[in-house]
């Protein structure tokens, strides 16, 4: 304790804190803070304990709705599906930890998503992957892409769940700042949920779990700050994990919850043991006093200050009611967990920490009596009076510069256009991806990752009630370079994206997660950025009727380069969960049957190919006049795509994304295995944006035709636009008067997408 | 007819097989938790499952072999009940010395996870009227290419216990081999045991038992375990 550094404003400043923060907190605490004081402090006000930037316009998102049992604020958004039975699901970012350790900073990516998901009292059943690489010929991009998707498969797999879909795109804006977001879906009893209170004064403390060591210190702090170079400098910060130890405490936690001897739970994620028991009393209303002189560790002379902001993973901190302490423990001993109790509720509300100068468990000896308190804050100056920043919003000037691209001049030829997209590593198979992933453990994976347009898992519910099955899909998707070109759309575009995706296999939305992924908020552009992309994600809902449950915020995602700062690609990825009324809703992307009708449903666009990946491929950048979307007709295309699959209308449905019509088309023949003969509705040109454009609310429908009627029927009420394309059958696309494609050509070329960067 | 599921701390395929064995093919099925000295009484078909037992830290089913219920389950194959080990459970019925040789890391290095094709090769009691057939069947592992020494494998051939090997689909996809791992032989699942009574395999008949979850050719072998319970 004696080699502790003296507290100054200089420290304060290291310590990521400003001079007016650090000023704030020492006139509410009345004194110098000790060191480890000025440690909870920085991690507790940092961007990413506090949401400082970011809360006054997150309050902006619808997050009401019939079903939402817990809105964002917990540790996992709660929907209900019915019969006595929720789903608990939310996203979160690893980015920078996984730019620095891909293998280490993914894996425990996922591990930190399927703690928020269990704590809450439910077993996770289903993870998504949303990642974002640099260009394909970066030459990091390999590495990292080898090292994130093996970090994913080690963590899931050996955890035993199921990741069942996701998305990858590559583009230049990420070449120094991947996104690793994880989502998690969790099922659960609606009347047994469990949240991170510190409820009941004089109730036990008890640490349960993975020893404490000096991994991943700081990382909340690192999470807050952009990126300078020699950042590898900062591996020791990221955690290391341990799917195994993290089994062993879902299956410990799940026996607890059953037992009902807990008042509250809570994992030990970013900034570690502060933040959980800080939250924990903050939302309880009361303190809370912790031993540390009794916390199970596994690095010698650990100081309060490296205890405090640890971020060892596979950690929970639970309240008992009094007196059940010894079930929790027996529990513990019974799943090989270590489980001690460090503390106790108070009625202070103060945030209070007691260990002995020098003394180490590890060294054998009985805990002293009497620890001398190290920490004295008052709780809420750590999260309620935490400082909250309406940062400045500047409309970037140079925006609407790129809009003006001539696309004339570009080479265009649709034969090989068509191969060449369908072979683009942002365009075709992610099979190199998703078979390195565990997407069938559970036995629940009804459409698998790659095989329709979101992917739908059984949930076995089963309790002394009974037992019952329920379905439900679940896709991410956002497209940032929409949101480069035009924040607010692109963000409303990722909303119906996710959404329409959950249509297409015969889903209706019932919530939505979010991981904001952005620049630095310092600069007025990016905040401007965030600000739109909100107002665009609370459009859509409200069109939609989609409420948002829970969501992350990732800042500082950018990298100082020579020429200034250069920040990712706005992207606000969302995870959209949806819920089918009967096994027989499901609808798959393939065409399915010889002579069915293919249709293109939805609006027929401007053929705009701004951020499209066509032109972006052509010109080398992230430019042209992006997309509008009409959010009444994208509503009106998904409520008829989702009463036509609960009347058995579709023969298949595939939603019209990256590569536009054509590619869709393609992609419908390769899943199906099957040609068709096509040609273009009068609306549509032969030009780049008529074939490749990525105009939004759009979908390739076929149909067989016996209920042709009755679908018509069904279109003709919902007022969308409906065009014929063709007929399915044969061995070949076949797009009449312009060119055709062989089965076998098109599977290749979309089969060796990653290539390029994995090799074959 | 009776069976058990034993859980291992890290066996995450568990429920795959209970539910399966239960809610599918409708046998009486509980897990035995790997503590546990003795199964239950009456138990015919024992199940080691899927998953990453002690964490696989060591080598792939290396530690479960000394769990305290181990004992019991020798037993019960000495005495000639069933046993099957899906995946994980054949990593530790070779670590165990109940099948011989081993399960190292298959010859690309990566987990895969996908369906493949398997021809039952052997009679047995899983595998009654099915030999010649071909089945689809999902894989999911990393450590999954058999490998034993010319003697053993000789001996596995000329005793026919090979009960699966991988073969290839009618129009092969050449981007991906019908052997998924490498493995000798192409070896899928091995028979052994006194009476054949053994069976391990690396591909889940568990995930694939279900129309819903892609085909029924898994349930094939759990309808042939009842049979053979049935007949004893």
């Amino acid at each position: 304790m004696s080699r502790e550094p003296a507290v100054t404003p200089e420290l304060a400043r290291e310590h990521g804190l400003t001079d007016d923060e650090y000023a704030t907190a020492l006139k509410a605490i009345g004194r110098t803070p000790s060191f480890p004081e000025l440690g909870v402090l920085s991690v507790m006000w940092s961007e990413h304990c506090s949401y400082k930037s970011s809360r006054v316009h997150l309050k902006r998102l619808p997050t009401k709705g019939p079903r939402v049992i817990h809105g964002p604020g917990e540790n996992a958004g709660v929907v209900d599906i019915g019969d006595g039975w929720a789903v608990v699901f939310k996203m979160e970012s690893h980015n920078h930890p996984s730019f620095i350790e891909p293998y280490q900073g993914a894996g425990t990516g996922v591990g930190g998503i399927l703690r928020d998901v269990f704590t809450m009292g439910a077993r996770p059943v289903a993870v998504m992957d949303s990642l974002r690489f640099g260009e394909p010929s970066h030459p990091r991009t390999p590495g990292l892409l080898r090292g994130v998707v093996a970090g994913i498969a080690g963590y899931g797999n050996a955890f035993g769940v199921p990741t069942v879909g996701g998305e990858v795109q590559f583009d230049a804006a990420y070449n120094g700042n991947i996104l690793v977001n994880a989502f998690a879906l969790g099922l659960c009893r609606s009347d047994r949920l469990f949240l991170g209170q510190a409820k009941g004064v004089g109730n036990p403390i008890l640490y349960v779990g993975a020893r404490t060591g000096r991994d991943g210190i700081h990382g909340a702090t690192m999470a807050s700050a952009e990126f300078e170079e020699g950042e590898e400098a900062e591996r020791p910060t990221v955690q290391v994990g341990d799917p195994f130890m993290e089994k062993l405490l879902l299956e410990g936690c799940l026996e607890i919850f059953a037992a009902g001897v807990l008042e509250g739970i809570q994992d030990m994620g970013a900034a570690g043991l502060t933040s959980s028991t800080v939250e924990m009393a903050s939302r309880a209303g009361n303190g809370v006093e912790l031993w540390l002189d009794r916390l199970p560790r596994r690095a010698k002379h650990l100081t309060p200050y490296e205890i405090l902001l640890s971020e060892s993973q596979e950690r929970m901190i639970m309240v008992a009611r009094a007196g059940e302490e010894q079930r929790v423990l027996d529990i513990c001993a019974k799943w090989d967990l270590d489980a001690q109790v460090v503390g106790r509720v108070t009625d202070t509300g103060r945030f209070v920490v007691r260990a002995t100068p020098g003394y180490d468990p590890l060294s054998g000896a009985p805990w002293p009596d009497d620890p001398p308190v190290v920490v004295d804050l008052p709780v809420d100056l750590l999260t309620d009076a935490a400082p909250v920043y309406t940062r400045p919003c500047v409309d970037d000037p140079r925006l609407t510069d790129r809009y003006g691209v001539d696309a004339t001049g570009l080479a265009f030829d649709p034969r090989s256009d068509l191969l060449e997209l369908l072979s683009a590593p942002n365009v075709g198979s992610r099979a190199w991806i998703y078979r390195q992933y565990d997407h069938i453990v559970r036995d629940g994976t009804m459409v698998r990752p790659g095989a329709g347009d979101a992917a739908v898992v059984r949930l076995y519910c089963e309790d002394e009630r009974g037992r019952r099955e329920k379905l439900i899909a679940m896709s991410s998707d956002c497209n940032g370079r929409f949101c480069e070109l035009d924040p607010r759309t692109g963000a409303a575009m990722a909303v119906a994206e996710a959404c329409r995706n959950l249509a297409c296999v015969g889903a209706a939305p019932i919530g939505l997660t979010d991981c904001l992924n952005f620049g630095n908020p310092q600069r007025p552009e990016i905040m401007a950025q965030f600000r739109d992309a909100i107002d665009g994600i609370a459009d859509a809902c409200k069109a939609l009727g989609v409420p948002v449950v829970s969501g992350n915020v990732s800042l500082y995602n950018e990298t100082t380069e020579q020429g200034g700062p250069r920040a990712v690609l706005p992207t606000p990825t969302i995870g959209a969960v949806g819920l089918f009324e009967k096994v027989s809703d499901v609808v798959g992307a393939g065409f399915r049957t010889a002579g069915d009708h293919v249709f293109v449903l939805g609006p027929h666009g401007d053929d705009r190919l701004g951020g499209s990946e066509w032109l972006t491929r052509r010109t080398g950048r992230v430019c042209g006049r992006p997309p509008s979307i009409d959010l009444a007709a994208e509503a009106a295309l998904q409520s008829l795509l989702v009463r036509a699959a609960r009347e058995g209308l579709l023969a298949s449905a595939h939603d019209c994304a990256e590569g536009g019509l054509l590619v869709a088309l393609a992609e419908a023949c390769i899943l199906g295995q099957s040609g068709a003969v096509v040609s273009l509705p009068a609306e549509y040109a032969v030009t780049p944006g008529g074939l490749f454009g990525e105009d939004p609310s759009r979908v390739v429908v076929s149909v067989t035709p016996y209920v042709l009627e009755l679908f018509s029927r069904r279109v003709a009420e919902a007022g969308v636009p409906c065009a014929f394309l063709g007929r399915v059958g044969g061995a070949s696309l076949s797009l009449e008067g312009v060119a055709s494609w062989g089965l076998d050509e098109m599977r290749e070329a979309h089969a060796s997408a990653l290539d390029e960067i994995v090799g074959r | 007819m009776r069976a058990v599921v034993i859980q291992f701390p890290g066996s995450n395929a568990d429920f795959d097989a209970l539910h399966t064995l239960r809610d599918v093919v409708g046998v009486e099925t509980s897990y035995v938790f790997h503590k546990t000295p003795t199964l239950p009484a009456g138990t015919d078909l024992v199940v080691l499952p899927g998953g990453f037992s002690y964490g696989d830290y060591l080598r792939c089913g290396a530690i479960a072999r000394f769990a305290p219920v181990m004992a019991d389950v020798r037993r019960h194959v000495e005495r000639g009940g069933l046993l099957l080990g899906i995946c994980n459970g054949f990593q530790i019925l070779t670590e165990a010395g109940l099948l011989p040789g081993a399960l190292t890391r298959n010859a690309h290095l990566r987990f895969e996870c996908r369906d493949v094709l398997v021809r039952v090769d052997a009679d047995g009691p899983f595998t009654q009227d099915l030999r010649g057939r071909v089945l689809r069947l999902p894989i999911a592992h990393a450590e999954g290419r058999y490998q034993a020494d010319e003697a053993t494998l000789q001996s596995l051939e000329s005793k026919s216990l090979v009960a699966f090997r991988y073969v290839p689909a009618a129009a092969p996809d050449a981007r991906l081999p019908a052997n998924p791992n490498g493995s000798l032989h192409d070896i899928a699942g091995l028979y052994g045991g006194p009476r054949r009574n053994v069976l391990g395999l690396m591909p889940h008949p568990e995930r694939m038992a279900e129309p819903i979850l892609g085909g029924t050719d898994g349930r094939l072998l759990f309808h042939s375990a009842v049979r053979a319970a049935l007949a004893r």
